[in-house]
């Protein structure tokens, strides 16, 4: 069985020695000290730091084994079967990697004279127009660090787009199925606009009756999924599409699920309007425990203009960049992009081409129905929503009647699945599925370790009828054993810092 | 697909409608193998110029700082780098402990309580800090420096527009380029969400009021937000010790590339006051036990602000932030600790400040252009020479080096001036032929 590296590592403050320094900084010649003068007699007396700073003092070998430590209480992709659904938790290409850790990007500033920086707009360039042509827009922006950070991008081009012709007063709802992801509701409220939620259909799908019955002069716009959350297909899409239209609403697709799609169907020519694109999911760069990621969006024609600035053209000779847009809504953020998690995107592209993505696409759909099809025939696990036909590239799983019997519930499987050295699956969503086991294999992974998830769940399960203690009270083969989170966000015991700790240790014991 | 049941990977497909699947291949690049793409984007990339080429001395939000192989080295280990966001604690406290650390590293920086473990840069982390301020007060004003990045202003304005919040800007004095306290006494109101300043400036120089601005705004019941160089603040007073509610920033220079402006790394933190923690946006890593009570263990706090618990309520959307650059951070500034961060304020400070007296003491050339302490990066302006910015530079450039920028377009009330940026990777050589090659361009006109 697996067994994770546990270190008992301490909080890095409680390492080390006073004076001790990891790194030497270049030395200030003495004539540049003399020129200068009294340096802290520069800065004005009450805006001197007075109180030390209180960082830990650690030697190189000292910080190089504290971090290698931590780094084996983690586990990643390259440490086995991720299969957390809707994130698309795939291998990422480790040329990529060496390819963005070029000091050709590394060392080369934003406001870098056009001149100097040829090369990388090139790759920007050329990369927006491969996204534009694999997810059907007119054009694409590289600038949102993020999936989020996309959709309130689409969000706010939704807003300009009605503002622009004189609507925005009255088209204040957006609207959005119980099947959605999070950040859907979350990026248009951030927008300013309502949430309506939409039902979904004893098929899972959006139910197209209470759509049709949700629209009007009020609508501003429609963010789908597609394939939605339980790894269906939006049948409907046309009709869809037409109602939201006709409403004179935008069609908003959240890319988190583009995957299984890839090179086989595009979001723009189902009617979508406003794309986002998850790069760190469906473009194989790597998670990094949480980011940095990139989230560019695609847009129709009409709606190109309002993106934000710069654009990069190119006019035959060279690129440049635009900020010559009067119906820009701005900026997002600073700067043009996660360019160094692009470029990861670029080289994927190019390694892969139009077959390979669409082979992605075919095999992340293939491995999913394989588990799918194996995890079906276990007791205590049911397929709700349309189990009959094949799902895209995630299936969920609902593990009530496990829970009936037994006690143990999906957070409970989640827990005993680490001790397998396999990661859980995402639990608990989409909201409309009790006791959800959400499973994306990806294209990545093989039969075999695709058999190796499937035995495991199949152990559980097995474990979960005859000794459910054992399973309640997991993991155990993990770092450390299961952790009281109610703790962490409790008023009374809450630590966010090292700092908000020992303020707490000294009140608690005078 | 024989244990599934299915002839071919078309009868996963069925159930899409046939008028959507392509009938044609699209117009991408044809495949190419590992070795062919290295030599394609190595090839691409080399027509880029660097730091290593030329001398650049730009800032301006992207600092030109040396990145240790340690970090490097840390960064690459894919445990880290090929990681989730930490939803199964167990099994991701290295994560959780990196992230717990940088937060509390970050704390110590700034002297707050609490902080995020991340926001996509600086400028967004200035719009979810005023979207946060407006929800703690219930008001729908922000005042911010008329001098600022005109990026994050225009970012802010776009996070600040749908939830109907004003933002409107502060004079300064024209002299010392300081916030003007008398424009901001005449607009600060009952309606006031938050009083924004940087330290050190967009321009530069330190904001040495800070502690008065902050006075007023608490005054008027606004929260106090400043935004930071967090290099500064080994020899800077840490905006906690100066009023500071929210403090915001940017931690690229702590172990990040510049990587042409992305990723970068938003600070976040706040004092420890559960009004305002629980309106913070982002994951939030915290210290907590095993369930036995036997060890300590790291998990995520607070979800219940975030989008994937509250949805359309939550306090922000934001799910994917910039984990791996906040762990940069931290190996960073575990291998600089408090005497290493000191130098290195020390150190960046002496340099630009030598910058500057060479500089000035060019015939026609002003720098810096307000009479305040300056940090790392200063104006120069160039009326007296009678030369235009854009010429200047595009003769530096001919001479190899690569000038500040030029910011005369966004204070045209500056005139021709530019905002030049020195660190600890400028050589003392290489400052003093950015002074030798601008007298001589001067000279020359």
């Amino acid at each position: 069985m697996y067994r994770q590296a546990q270190w008992s590592e301490p909080v890095i403050f409680s390492l080390g020695k006073a004076g001790r320094v990891g790194h030497i900084l270049p030395s200030v010649e003495e004539d540049v000290k003399k020129a200068v003068g009294d340096l802290y007699g520069l800065i004005p007396e009450k805006m001197r730091r007075e109180n030390p700073l209180r960082l830990p003092e650690l030697s190189e070998p000292e910080v190089v084994r504290h971090f290698m430590r931590l780094s084996e209480m983690n586990y990643g992709v390259d440490s086995g079967i991720y299969p957390l659904g809707s994130c698309t938790m795939k291998y990422n290409p480790k040329i990529n990697e060496a390819l963005a850790n070029m000091p050709t990007i590394g060392l080369v500033h934003p406001y870098q004279d056009e001149r100097t920086v040829q090369g990388i707009l090139e790759i920007l360039y050329k990369l927006e127009r491969w996204l534009a042509e694999i997810t059907g827009t007119a054009e694409v922006c590289l600038q949102p660090a993020a999936g989020a950070h996309g959709e309130f991008l689409g969000a706010c081009l939704i807003r300009a787009y009605h503002k622009h012709k004189g609507e925005l007063g009255k088209r204040q709802d957006i609207l959005i199925p119980d099947s959605a992801h999070g950040t859907n509701p979350a990026s248009a409220a951030m927008a300013g606009f309502n949430v309506v939620v939409i039902p979904s259909n004893d098929n899972g799908c959006v139910n197209v009756e209470a759509l049709r019955a949700a629209v009007s002069d009020k609508t501003a716009g429609l963010m789908l999924t597609n394939p939605n959350t339980l790894g269906i297909f939006e049948q409907n899409i046309e009709e869809i599409a037409k109602i939201v239209h006709n409403a004179g609403g935008l069609l908003y697709y959240d890319g988190a699920n583009l995957n299984p799609i890839l090179c086989k169907v595009r979001p723009g020519d189902m009617g979508f309007d406003i794309v986002h694109i998850n790069i760190h999911k469906t473009f194989g760069t790597p998670h990094g425990g949480g980011g940095p990621g990139a989230g560019p969006i695609g847009v129709s024609e009409e709606l190109a203009k309002f993106l934000p600035v710069p654009r990069i053209v190119f006019d035959g000779k060279s690129y440049r960049l635009d900020y010559d847009r009067p119906h820009t809504i701005g900026k997002i953020r600073g700067f043009y992009g996660n360019v160094a998690v692009l470029v990861k995107a670029y080289a994927y592209i190019l390694s892969l081409g139009f077959d390979g993505l669409k082979e992605v696409a075919e095999v992340s759909v293939l491995n999913a129905n394989y588990v799918l099809h194996k995890l079906k025939a276990l007791d205590g696990l049911t397929l709700p929503y349309n189990s009959e036909k094949p799902k895209k590239h995630e299936c969920v799983f609902s593990v009530k009647p496990l829970k009936n019997k037994t006690g143990v519930s999906a957070l409970n499987i989640a827990k005993r699945l680490l001790d397998y050295g396999v990661h859980a699956p995402t639990i608990y969503f989409p909201l409309i599925v009790e006791e959800a086991l959400m499973i994306e294999p990806t294209e990545t992974f093989e039969k075999e370790e695709l058999d190796r998830f499937v035995e495991a769940i199949r152990e559980i399960c097995r474990e979960a009828q005859t000794n459910p203690e054992k399973v309640l009270k997991a993991p155990y083969n993990t770092a450390i054993s299961r952790l009281d989170e109610a703790k962490a966000s409790h008023p009374k015991t809450m630590a966010l810092s090292w700092r908000m700790y020992q303020k707490k240790q000294a009140a608690a014991n005078p | 697909m024989s244990e599934i049941g299915v002839k071919s990977i078309e009868e996963l497909y069925a159930d899409i409608p046939e008028k959507y699947f392509l009938k044609r291949s699209l117009n991408l690049p044809n495949a190419l193998s590992e070795f062919e793409v290295k030599k394609h984007i190595e090839a691409l990339l080399s027509k880029n110029k660097t730091c290593a080429d030329m001398p650049i001395f730009l800032g301006a939000g992207c600092w030109p700082h040396y990145v240790p192989a340690v970090v490097k080295e840390i960064v690459q280990r894919s445990e880290f780098l090929t990681s989730y966001t930490p939803y199964q604690a167990e099994i991701s406290q290295g994560m959780l402990q990196a992230l717990f650390e940088y937060q509390s590293m970050i704390c110590e920086l700034t002297a707050m309580e609490v902080a995020n473990c991340s926001m996509y840069d600086w400028a967004s982390a200035l719009g979810e800090a005023v979207r946060m301020a407006s929800r703690v007060t219930k008001r729908n004003e922000v005042l911010i420096p008329k001098i600022i990045h005109p990026e994050r202003k225009a970012t802010l304005q776009v996070y600040a527009e749908p939830a109907e919040i004003n933002v409107k800007e502060v004079a300064y004095n024209r002299e010392t380029g300081q916030l003007s306290l008398k424009d901001l006494e005449g607009k600060i109101s009952e309606k006031t969400a938050a009083v924004y300043i940087e330290n050190p400036s967009y321009l530069g120089f330190i904001e040495t009021q800070a502690e008065e601005i902050g006075e007023i705004a608490h005054a008027h019941g606004a929260l106090f937000i400043v935004g930071v160089d967090p290099t500064s603040l080994g020899i800077l007073k840490p905006p906690g010790e100066y009023g500071a509610d929210i403090v915001i920033g940017e931690a690229q220079p702590l172990g990040n590339p510049m990587n042409f402006g992305g990723p970068l790394l938003g600070i976040f933190a706040c004092r420890d006051d559960q009004n305002m923690v629980r309106q913070m946006p982002g994951r939030i890593i915290g210290l907590t036990t095993t369930v036995d009570g036997g060890k300590q263990g790291f998990c995520m706090a607070l979800q219940t602000r975030e989008q994937h618990i509250r949805r359309e309520k939550a306090t922000s959307n934001i799910c994917s932030n910039e984990a791996l650059c906040a762990v940069a951070s931290t190996v960073y500034m575990a291998l600089l600790g408090s005497k290493g961060l000191r130098e290195l304020g020390e150190t960046i400070m002496y340099k630009a400040n030598y910058a500057m007296h060479l500089l000035s003491k060019i015939d026609g050339v002003k720098a810096p252009v307000f009479k305040s302490p300056h940090f790392k990066e200063f104006t120069v302006n160039f009326d007296g020479a009678g030369l235009k910015v854009v010429n200047i530079h595009e003769a530096l450039l001919q001479r190899g080096i690569h000038g500040g920028k030029d910011v005369s377009k966004e204070f045209p009330e500056l005139g021709e001036t530019a905002l030049y940026c020195v660190t600890e990777i400028h050589s003392k050589r290489e400052i003093e032929l950015l002074a030798k090659t601008l007298e001589e361009i001067v000279a020359e006109r």
